[in-house]
């Protein structure tokens, strides 16, 4: 059952990342990877939401959670993107693109934490 | 990921790109994401229950899952686009679908706000640093290594 929770959150996410991306990316002419950003500090948000108050019952944290905030955000094409920013000699926007998606992942952990134990407390 | 609609758009191209369509003829690619990506998330709860962190503890587990990712996405990526071509479902499937799934920037986030919030900022800033490190660290390594195999392989006859 908990397996089957997963599976139905990342199918969801996974998908919502690859076509967010598509859109966001289409939007801007810019180096910087707009889309993985919007990603990460979108699920970085949900996932506070989910797991800033005890009241989020385990079943919806693993769906909504693990399965779709983990399949919905990435480290890896993050780091790849990163990579590729230094390799192009784009160091500016590779330190930003560190800095930036951290410090807005964080704050937005922050928020949805905030926003949970004020909606659920 | 067809060429046509993924093109880079020279700088100062004389006309304006046309917007690629978002969705539209996008069904198998978005079906070999959403496998990826459940296989991969499959893997990450996988490890997250064999080597469960403890509560409130450093949360290493996430940490090894996404230095492996990014090592894996380093050495895919230079293999598919340096090296030998793929068939046009691979990279969304087990770059965008897989290892997409398989790392989570959200978890990171989360779990350094339950490291300070528990009251251990120093263990908390500790694995932000730690992580972006490895992270940074494995993507090159992965590059780097792959770049070096594909061009060996290349310079051999046949």
């Amino acid at each position: 059952m908990n397996w089957l929770l997963v599976v139905a959150g990342a199918v969801f996410g996974a998908p919502a990342r690859y076509l967010t991306d598509r859109w966001v990316q289409a939007r801007h002419d810019s180096v910087f990877p707009w889309g993985t950003f919007a990603v990460n500090v979108a699920g970085s948000f949900v996932l506070g939401v989910v797991t800033g108050s005890g009241e989020i019952p385990a079943k919806v944290q693993l769906l909504v959670g693990t399965g779709f905030c983990g399949a919905l955000t990435t480290y890896s094409t993050f780091s790849f993107e990163t990579l590729r920013l230094a390799e192009d000699g784009a160091g500016f926007y590779a330190v930003a693109n560190v800095v930036g998606s951290i410090a807005a992942g964080l704050g937005a952990a922050f928020s949805g934490a905030a926003v949970a134990s004020a909606l659920w407390s | 990921m067809d060429g046509r609609s993924e093109a880079l758009g020279a700088p100062g191209a004389v006309s304006p790109r046309p917007r690629p369509r978002v969705v539209h003829g996008q069904g198998p690619v978005l079906a070999v994401v959403a496998l990826g990506g459940a296989l991969g998330a499959c893997a990450r709860y996988g490890a997250g229950l064999l080597w469960p962190a403890p509560a409130g503890g450093f949360p290493w587990t996430t940490l090894g899952v996404n230095a492996l990712g990014c090592l894996v996405i380093g050495a895919f990526l230079v293999a598919i686009t340096e090296g030998r071509p793929v068939h046009r479902l691979v990279r969304p499937f087990f770059g965008t679908g897989v290892l997409g799934g398989f790392t989570t920037f959200s978890t990171y986030a989360v779990d350094i706000r339950r490291l300070v919030e528990g009251g251990r900022p120093a263990a908390g800033l500790l694995y932000l640093l730690l992580t972006v490190a490895a992270a940074l660290v494995a993507v090159w390594t992965g590059a780097a290594v792959t770049r070096r195999i594909v061009r060996a392989t290349e310079r051999r006859p046949g």
